[in-house]
């Protein structure tokens, strides 16, 4: 018998490395005995910590949300007496478990090893075909074949723009250069998208092997992985793997003793947004400001340090190996006519079932959101989904039938993205939202361009100023006009797609903007500002709310029923968050 | 900063390289917890780089801090997701417990307060990183607490 515990950073949060001591233990305690293992994210981050254990015969359960004291019976009914605990059970392979829903309608491609192989230990990945498929390129000694396959699974860069990955590479095959390079980029900079880094902290190897498939099909030596900062274990399992790797003779000089050499470097970023650019990531990789540069030329002909290099996605990557040993049928059977395979998406706001959901495209948001989330937490009511993080938009509850595929999402004015989801319910308000992320824009804006530079800075001040209530006629359509001067006169992606938030949110939400700028109210009841606060009879006279008010705008009695002086509020919401009886309403 | 140990930057790895300047940045910051003066003109001695353009360098990515911090980094998430669970009123709460800013250091030296895009761990919304452990599902209330544990525990990874 053996368990695995989920270290992934959710489920390290969530306390898993206290369940894995306690385990470990109990392990060597007298009492029922099983083998200790880790693994990495199974993607179901609101139940975490996860425990999986695999019985002697192979089946597999999966419990959620375990803590200290639910382990003796884990250990008492499951490990000793061979009775799964059903109350906690959140899966398992024949069906049974509470939360089987969450995982019934996903395809697992990308994710195929998260959750179940120790990422530490190579062992694992080879036991699961790990590197089969570099061994089968390198038999096959046909780098053309190979691209065309990659081609014809119809496989799209992961990282947001959804160009051919098979054409990249071929373009970059056909470039001449004294060296060429492979960069995976892992600068997941979205606010919202975590999936890069679930995949690097779960199942390293498998990017690593599609990087060095990457490399062998456009004739590179080198390959360089540009990682965040902020993802320390990812950047730590990260270098496991590739020494590791390096000490099999999966990676290095004369690869399983062929005649191909590779060799990947770990480049950590060091914190801009902009970075994610394909430019600005090779300017920063080469030490220099990571400011975007015109194209053409392109990476695949003028890449890092002047050479042809191709740039791919960390799900791109992880992608790669399975296609080369299922084949480009298996892969390209599944999505939409244009947009083939699957697609993972992390799912955060204000939706019951939070954490990655890999889904085949074509899928609609409506079954991401209701079949396999489980809806709206709290049973609000459904507002939008913001997809493609800063450079995205809203799409409104009314189109959640819209499916999931490159076309139709830009259709409705957002993107893809790398695959970010945010839920968001009645309480959010869509003005605040896009002021939010065009405070993001504008702070990452590398300062090149003078319209995403400037132009982003004056629509941040029009946005805060309707959300403080002092909008004026005329602001909409003066939003507008600067967007589209800022998606057209600006180089790169940031600076193009910034004001997508502010359209999509305009384009579905114009009534909430115009309450904003004409009644000074706010609809979604967040606005601060526009609040007004009132305190009812249900008030006990405790004078809470009284003290916290940092203006004595809250004036009565102890044990009477208090009263607000509107002229003097501030609209800060404190006495709104100290009051325990509900008495203070806001409007 | 008189006390400090020159660093030789041509000993270390990335030396010779080409793209050296971001590790060299990296690995001073690593060192002293922020790029000193001084640590620019070392760069600059040794790599040959003039001290403009390492300085060009440092003050484009927001990594790079050119003020001492204390002891322990506290990061506050403010992406997405955790802007729409309510990262504002964690930041708040911060603030009020320690009686600093963002981007401030508490008396004793203790903690600094950061305030970043994504820690990408937006299903536990909203969230907080302490060194390199991350806290999630907090509420306002819940600040003292965790202060408290990261207090007692060091490093130690509690579920709050």
């Amino acid at each position: 018998m053996k368990i695995l515990v989920g270290l992934g950073t959710c489920g390290i949060a969530a306390g898993s490395e206290t369940i894995y001591r306690s385990l470990a233990a109990r392990a060597g305690n007298g009492g029922p005995k099983f083998e200790l293992g880790k693994t990495g994210c199974l993607g179901m981050c609101y139940i975490e910590p996860l425990v999986e254990v695999l019985d002697d015969d192979g089946a597999v359960w999966q419990y959620g949300g375990v803590t200290e004291d639910k382990l003796d019976r884990i250990l008492d009914e499951h490990v000793a007496g061979g009775r799964p605990v059903d109350e906690w059970l959140v899966w398992s392979d024949e069906g049974r478990g509470n939360e089987g829903a969450y995982l019934a309608r996903q395809n697992r491609i990308v994710l195929r090893n998260c959750g179940r192989i120790d990422p530490e230990v190579l062992e694992d990945y080879l036991a699961v075909g790990g590197y089969e498929a570099l061994r089968k390129v390198l038999q096959g000694k046909d780098p053309d074949g190979l691209i065309n396959l990659v081609v014809e699974s119809g496989l799209r860069g992961r990282g947001g723009a959804g160009f051919l990955t098979g054409m990249k590479w071929r373009f970059t095959r056909l470039a001449t250069g004294d060296h060429k390079y492979i960069i995976c980029n892992a600068d997941e900079g979205d606010p919202g998208a975590f999936m890069d880094r679930s995949v690097l902290e779960s199942d390293p190897h498998s990017v690593l092997e599609g990087m060095a498939v990457a490399g062998y099909a456009i004739g590179a030596d080198h390959g360089y992985i540009y990682a965040r900062a902020e993802y320390p274990k990812a950047i730590e399992r990260l270098n496991i793997a590739i020494a590791q790797a390096e000490a099999r003779g999966f990676l290095g000089d004369r690869i399983l003793g062929s005649d191909y050499s590779f060799h990947i470097r770990l480049k950590e970023g060091a914190g801009a947004f902009v970075c994610g650019e394909e430019t600005a990531l090779i300017g920063s990789i080469e030490g220099h400001r990571g400011m975007p540069r015109v194209r053409p030329p392109f990476p695949a002909t003028k890449g890092l340090w002047g050479c042809p290099t191709s740039i791919n996605n960390v799900e791109t990557f992880a992608n790669v190996p399975w296609i080369i040993a299922n084949g480009a049928a298996a892969f390209n059977c599944l999505g939409t006519a244009n947009s083939k395979g699957t697609k993972v998406f992390a799912m955060a706001g204000k939706v019951r079932r939070g954490g990655l959901v890999e889904v085949p495209m074509g899928i609609s948001i409506r079954e991401i959101v209701f079949e396999i989330c489980g809806g709206i937490a709290g049973d609000r009511k459904f507002k939008a989904v913001q997809m493609g993080g800063p450079s995205g938009g809203c799409i409104p509850a009314e189109l959640y039938d819209t499916v999931i595929d490159y076309e139709s999402i830009n259709r409705t004015g957002a993107i893809m993205g790398s695959g970010g989801l945010v839920v968001m319910d009645e309480t959010t308000c869509m003005v605040d939202i896009a002021r939010f992320f065009l405070d993001f824009t504008q702070r990452e804006s590398c300062g090149k361009c003078t319209f995403c530079r400037v132009g982003t800075k004056r629509m941040l001040e029009i946005l805060t100023r309707i959300c403080e209530g002092e909008g004026r006629d005329g602001d909409i359509e003066l939003l507008e006009h600067l967007a589209h001067l800022v998606k057209n006169n600006s180089l790169c992606g940031l600076g193009q797609t910034a004001p997508n938030p502010v359209l999509t949110t305009l384009k579905y939400f114009r009534s909430e903007y115009e309450a904003h700028i004409t009644n000074k109210k706010c609809p979604a009841h967040h606005c601060q500002k526009l609040l007004s606060y009132t305190i009812t009879e249900a008030c006990t006279g405790c004078t809470v709310c009284g003290r916290v008010c940092p203006t004595g705008a809250i004036a009565g009695e102890k044990k009477q029923v208090h009263h607000l002086d509107p002229s003097k509020c501030i609209h800060c919401d404190e006495c709104y968050k100290s009051c325990k009886f509900h008495a203070i309403v806001r409007s | 900063m008189s006390d400090h140990k020159k660093i030789d930057f041509k000993t270390l790895q990335y030396a010779g390289q080409e793209g050296r300047l971001i590790p060299l940045l990296q690995q001073a910051q690593a060192q002293d917890g922020y790029i000193a003066r001084e640590r620019l003109q070392e760069i600059s001695e040794q790599t040959g780089a003039p001290i403009a353009q390492i300085y060009g360098v440092a003050t484009f990515y927001a990594q790079f801090r050119f003020q001492p911090v204390g002891k322990h980094i506290l990061r506050v998430c403010h992406g997405t997701a955790c802007h729409v669970a309510g990262a504002k009123a964690i930041s708040e709460a911060l603030e009020s417990h320690f009686g600093i800013h963002d981007g401030e250091t508490t008396p004793d030296r203790e903690y600094t307060l950061e305030t970043v895009s994504c820690l990408g761990c937006c299903s536990l919304a909203p969230v907080i990183m302490i060194d390199g452990a991350t806290y999630g599902n907090l509420s306002p209330t819940d600040i003292k607490k965790v202060i408290k544990q990261h207090r007692q525990a060091g490093e130690e990874v509690v579920k709050t």
